[in-house]
Order: C-alpha cells, then structure tokens, then sequence
C-alpha cells in the first residue's frame, strides 16, 4: 500500500491497508509522501505481488504511469498495480489503457476490494 | 433503474442509549428537567456556550466563505472576482500541494500536483495576481496553509506594504495549524517541535504587526475528516488550542493581546443536534481554559470565535444530487449552533473539485438559510432545550476526560510524538468503516436506497494542462529576473534568523519582497530544523 505524491489523506489508505490484513495478505505501508521512485524500489526490495496506490490530489495521472515505468525499468513489470482515490470515470478508462488492473472510487467497500485482490493478486496467503 | 433498499440493514432500536458512532456521546430517546442545567446563561455571555454575541446574526450574519484555488493565480483571481460578486464577502484561498508542501513548480516533487488542488503560488509574483484589482485594506483573506503559512503571510504583508496598504488594516486568517498537520492531514516540512516555534513565531509577528489577522485557526475539521468522533475532534482541537497559548506565554506574549486573534474551524457532520452540542461544548471549555488555565481576563480573550465547514466525507459518489441536502442540513446545524463564518461544501466534491454551478448552489444554500428560513432572527434557539443541554454537558465531559490525558502524557506535543491522537483516529475511522459496511451506519444511496446505474450524472470541472507548463516557467523567469545579490543575502538572512532565537517573520518578508520562492525558503527549514518522515502508524 502507497500513498505517492504530496497528498497526506491518509484515512482510505489506511483502512484499505488494516482490511487487507485482516483477509490475511502481508501488507506493507510504504507512509506518505512517496515518489513513484520509491514506491518500486520498496517493491522490488519487498517483493511485493501487488501496488495499490492511494491518490486524492488529483495526481492520479501523472503519478500512475511514473510507477509503472519505474517499475518496468527495475524489471518489475508483472507486480500488479491497482489504486484508489477520487478519479473520474473518463480517467479510470485511460488507466486500465496503460495497465493499471483497477481503480477504486470513494463508497466502494472494504470487502470488494479484499475479494478483487484475492482474486487478481498472485500468492495470497 | 430499481432502487433497493438493503435488507441486511440493521437500525438501531429507538430508545437504545449506546455510544453514538458519529458523535462519541450516548444519546436517550427522550430528555426531560432532570437532564438539564438550568445556568440561566444568556447569550454574549461567559462562558458563551449560547454564542459571543448577545444579538447574533441580527447585528450581522455569518461570513459566507467559500474556499476557492485551482490552476493559475489569473484563474483563482477570476473565481475570487466571481465569488464577490455573488454576495460572498471574506476570501478563501485553496492552494496546491506544492505550495502547500514548500516546493517549487519545477521541483521533481511537484510533477503532475502543478495547481490542480488548488492555485499555485511559488513567489510574490503569483500572489501579486492572485489579488488583482482586489483591495487588501477592504476584503478579509483566509489562507489555508501550515507548513509554509509563514510564507504566505510575509507574501501577503509585501505585497500589502508594496501597494501602500498599513499593515494595521490587513484582515485574515492563517490556519496555521501545525499540530492538526501531524494528526491529521499530514502536511509537514519538519519535526513538530520546530514547526511550533514557526507557528509561535507568526503568532508574535501579528501581535506585534497586524491586529486584525488572525495568526492560527485551530482546527478540528480535518481531524474529523481523518475519522475521528465528535468528541475526538473536540478535545483534540483544544488540546492543540492549549499548545498554542501555552507556546506563546512561555515566549512571553499576554494572552489578552493574542487571546481574542485565535479562531477556530470546526467540522459540522451528519449527527444534527450533536454537531450543534459539539460548538457549544467548545465554546463554554474554551472559555474556562483562556480563564482559569492562562488567567486571561477579559471577555473578549476568552470567546471562541469559529469558522466552520460542512463535511466532505460525509457526501457520496453515489446519487450525488443527494449532497445538496446533507450539506443544507449541516450548514443549518451551523448556523444554529452561532458560527461566524462557514464553508458549504459542492455536491461533486466526492467526484472532482467543484464545478463553478456546484460552487454557486453551495453558497446559494447558506444565502437561503440566512435570508429565507428566518432562523438567524434568533439567537441560539436550542438554549434550554433538554436534549441539547445534555448532549452539551455530555460534549464537554467526554472531550475534557481526552485532555486529561493529554495532559497527563506530558501536553498534546508529547503526546503528537507518541503518536496518541493518530492511532486514536485510525481507530475510529475503522470502526466507522466496519459499521458502515455491516449496515449499522446507513447511508443514503450508499448501503441503503442505492440504484444502478450510480454513476456521475453531473459535469466535473476538468483542468488546464498547460497550467504546471506556465507555472514552471514562470517562477524560472522570476528567479532570473530579480536582484539575485539581495535574494541570496535575505536567503542567508533568514538562515541565520532559523539558528538564533529570533522571530523570523521579519527576515521572512525581505526574502519574499526579494522574490525568493517558496521552494528555496522551505528547503531552508529543511536545512536548519530536518525533514519529518511519517513513521507509518497503521
């Protein structure tokens, strides 16, 4: 679970991060304030399944794709990214275009997304 | 398009007294003489849990203040120009992550964030076209920002001075609030013991400088957007209050001159009767504390005097016209409970950052609760009731045994650095989760009432692209443009005003008239005092 760019709304994050727990996946929280650059390097030395980014600034757009690339040049383009935050529908449809699995809006539950994880996440435990 | 109604949907029994999810006090069915403490306290009294006025709204309303940034200064100074000329009368400054976080447009960190929370400020010149053709000595300006509010106040006060404005007419408010940041919106350059010195700082720069500007607002509002209860929020909010004083006195400042500058910025939530009780409560216990805590004297040391905001979390992606009502029903429990500004949030907010229509039937709502509902006609028409009076004395109750303990761990900095109130929150924003997921918490078009399709059905503000392009440009021609000896020597200046004891306020307003920037006056926080990492607490 990341929090990348300046953004420090941290709630959703959070709770996403304690749900995933309690579905028994290990979790790390990588705190805020994090570049793309950081988020793969904690990846790849975690060698983490999965990404979930958590966005409320309206970086979504800039900060998605700079992950993906990051973690592409570190040779780890499999780790599956996913987000959540206050994105539109137009750019959700963008997102999944350049590989992000899925996008999260505000209201959606706690219990979907530790199924859609389960389900799209290699290794669960 | 069917709408259900969730059958798994538990409601609490009537009657059932527990703990309130929302609010954190216990609530009966009914309330009767017993309930009550009849204190025979009239409004515009100590220790104003009726409100600070004796007239209220009556000798004037509210000041309806909406918050408003994106993109450039000229787009904000646009919408600020529309906003006075729709009726509203005080300013209310969003800026973006950057500017909030103390970077430049053409810093790394600041790819793809470039104005699109809020506008963009990096240097004197931007602020110059934030406030074109709007008179500083006339208008009062809020400016939310913490971390670099420093900054932006010495901005503000050049740009003033520049234009021949005395410094005693400026109005405002900073929020300022660094002990909120570490709880709850996590927005900081250094360890919170330097950020309080900055904060103390502008608190003695306004009082020995500007005597209409409020130097804090000590907010609760993200604290409870982070997930706290209403009780939570209350205490929290005070107890951070009481930081600040106490930070002030001990720098030898009387807490008759600051005492009647600081504000206040409280959420106002679902829970009606509760929020209103939350404002009374806060009202009545900030009194007792600038009294019998730091002995303040007068009256006007002693009101609390409050901005408040309706809350965002509590509006949905889902039907989202709904919004319009939960944001009039919180702006009327608002108004009841006295405040004396208020931010009405737009109904898209959970979608994209309000659209110019969304902004407008916000503010129309508290123009139609102050002109049409007859409500401001009377002063806090709750006094006397049983159940408000409980609910108040509840409040206070529970939010004073909170800062107790605060004060027993050592006083709310201590207590930020154990990390106290963060877990706290994450606690209740879980629970609150968990309830609301099970269906003991309903909302409307959410878990309960929901159709399908729930998509967006209204149109988003989309932004400009090209705006991080021009901002960056910019502060690079503005860092080429100016005298670069007298940048570098206020630049040094300030330095050495960071290692001293002095205040630097002072050093702060030569390097921004110098047209230092934002990004090169933060990274000498981040030199002299260290950069706070979130240590992560889950």
């Amino acid at each position: 679970m990341a929090k990348p760019g300046l953004d420090g709304h941290d709630r959703g994050a959070k709770i996403i991060a304690r749900a995933l727990r309690d579905g028994g996946f290990e979790v790390i929280y990588t705190g805020l304030h994090q570049t793309p650059e950081m988020i793969a390097e904690t990846a790849v030395q975690e060698d983490v399944d999965g990404i979930g980014l958590s966005i409320l600034s309206g970086a979504h757009m800039t900060l998605f794709p700079q992950l993906l690339k990051e973690l592409e040049k570190r040779g780890a383009g499999e780790v599956v990214v996913f987000g959540g935050g206050i994105v539109p529908d137009s750019d959700i449809e963008e997102l999944k275009k350049m590989g992000i699995k899925a996008v999260f809006t505000p209201g959606e539950s706690t219990e979907n997304i530790v199924k859609w994880v389960r389900a799209n996440v290699a290794d669960a435990a | 398009m069917g709408i259900k109604k969730d059958s798994k949907l538990r409601r609490p029994s009537c009657g059932e007294a527990g703990a309130n999810l929302l609010s954190g006090i216990g609530v009966n069915a009914a309330y009767s003489a017993v309930d009550l403490d009849a204190s025979g306290e009239g409004p515009g009294e100590y220790p104003f849990t009726r409100g600070i006025h004796r007239d209220m709204y009556r000798g004037r309303t509210w000041t309806m203040r909406q918050f408003a940034g994106f993109g450039s200064a000229r787009d904000t100074n646009r919408r600020f120009h529309y906003l006075l000329a729709q009726g509203q009368q005080g300013l209310s400054t969003a800026f973006d992550m950057p500017t909030l976080m103390g970077y430049d447009p053409d810093s790394p960190r600041s790819l793809g964030e470039v104005g699109r929370e809020g506008v963009s400020v990096a240097t004197i010149d931007d602020l110059e076209l934030l406030f074109e053709g709007i008179d500083l000595g006339a208008v009062t300006t809020s400016m939310t920002v913490n971390c670099t509010a420093p900054i932006l106040l010495a901005m503000y006060v050049a740009l003033a001075d520049r234009r021949g404005i005395p410094r005693a007419r400026l109005g405002g408010t900073l929020q300022n609030d660094m002990l909120k940041e570490f709880i709850a919106q996590k927005e900081w350059i250094s360890p919170p013991a330097p950020s309080m010195r900055l904060v103390t700082d502008v608190i003695e720069f306004c009082s020995n400088e500007l005597p209409r500007w409020n130097p804090v607002s000590i907010s609760g509002y993200h604290i409870r957007e982070a997930g706290a209860t209403a009780v939570q929020e209350l205490a929290f909010t005070l107890a951070d209050g009481i930081g600040y004083v106490q930070a002030a006195v001990d720098r030898g400042l009387d807490p008759e001159v600051f005492g009647p500058r600081l504000s206040f910025f409280f959420n106002v939530h679902n829970d009606f009767l509760q929020e209103i009780a939350k404002i009374r409560a806060a009202r009545r216990m900030w009194a007792s504390i600038m009294r019998d805590r730091f002995g303040a004297r007068s009256d006007r040391a002693c009101l609390m005097r409050t901005h408040a905001q309706t809350s965002g979390v509590s509006l949905t992606a889902q039907q989202p016209l709904n919004n319009v009502a939960r944001v009039a029903l919180q702006a009327m429990a608002a108004v009841l409970a006295g405040v004396q500004s208020l931010h009405t949030n737009s109904l898209d907010e959970t979608l994209a950052l309000p659209s110019e229509e969304a902004v407008t039937v916000a503010l129309r709502t508290q123009q139609i609760i102050a002109e049409e509902t007859g409500v401001a006609a009377t002063v806090d028409p709750f006094g006397g009731s049983y159940a408000m009076e409980a609910m108040t004395d509840a409040m206070e109750s529970e939010a004073n045994a909170i800062i107790e303990r605060i004060d027993q761990a050592g006083g709310i900095l201590a207590a930020v650095e154990a990390g106290y109130p963060q877990q706290e929150i994450a606690e209740s924003a879980w629970k609150f989760q968990k309830a609301m997921e099970q269906g003991e918490y309903v909302t409307v078009g959410v878990n309960a009432y929901s159709e399908e399709p729930a998509g967006s059905p209204v149109e988003t503000l989309s932004l400009d692209s090209e705006v991080e392009k021009s901002q960056v440009e910019r502060v690079i021609a503005t860092r080429a443009s100016r005298d670069a000896s007298r940048a570098a020597s206020a630049l040094a200046e300030l330095g050495q005003a960071a290692r001293s004891d002095r205040n630097m306020m002072p050093p702060m307003v030569e390097a921004v008239d110098a047209c230092c920037s934002i990004g090169e006056i933060s990274d000498i926080f981040r030199r002299e005092f260290g950069v706070y990492n979130d240590p992560a607490w889950t």
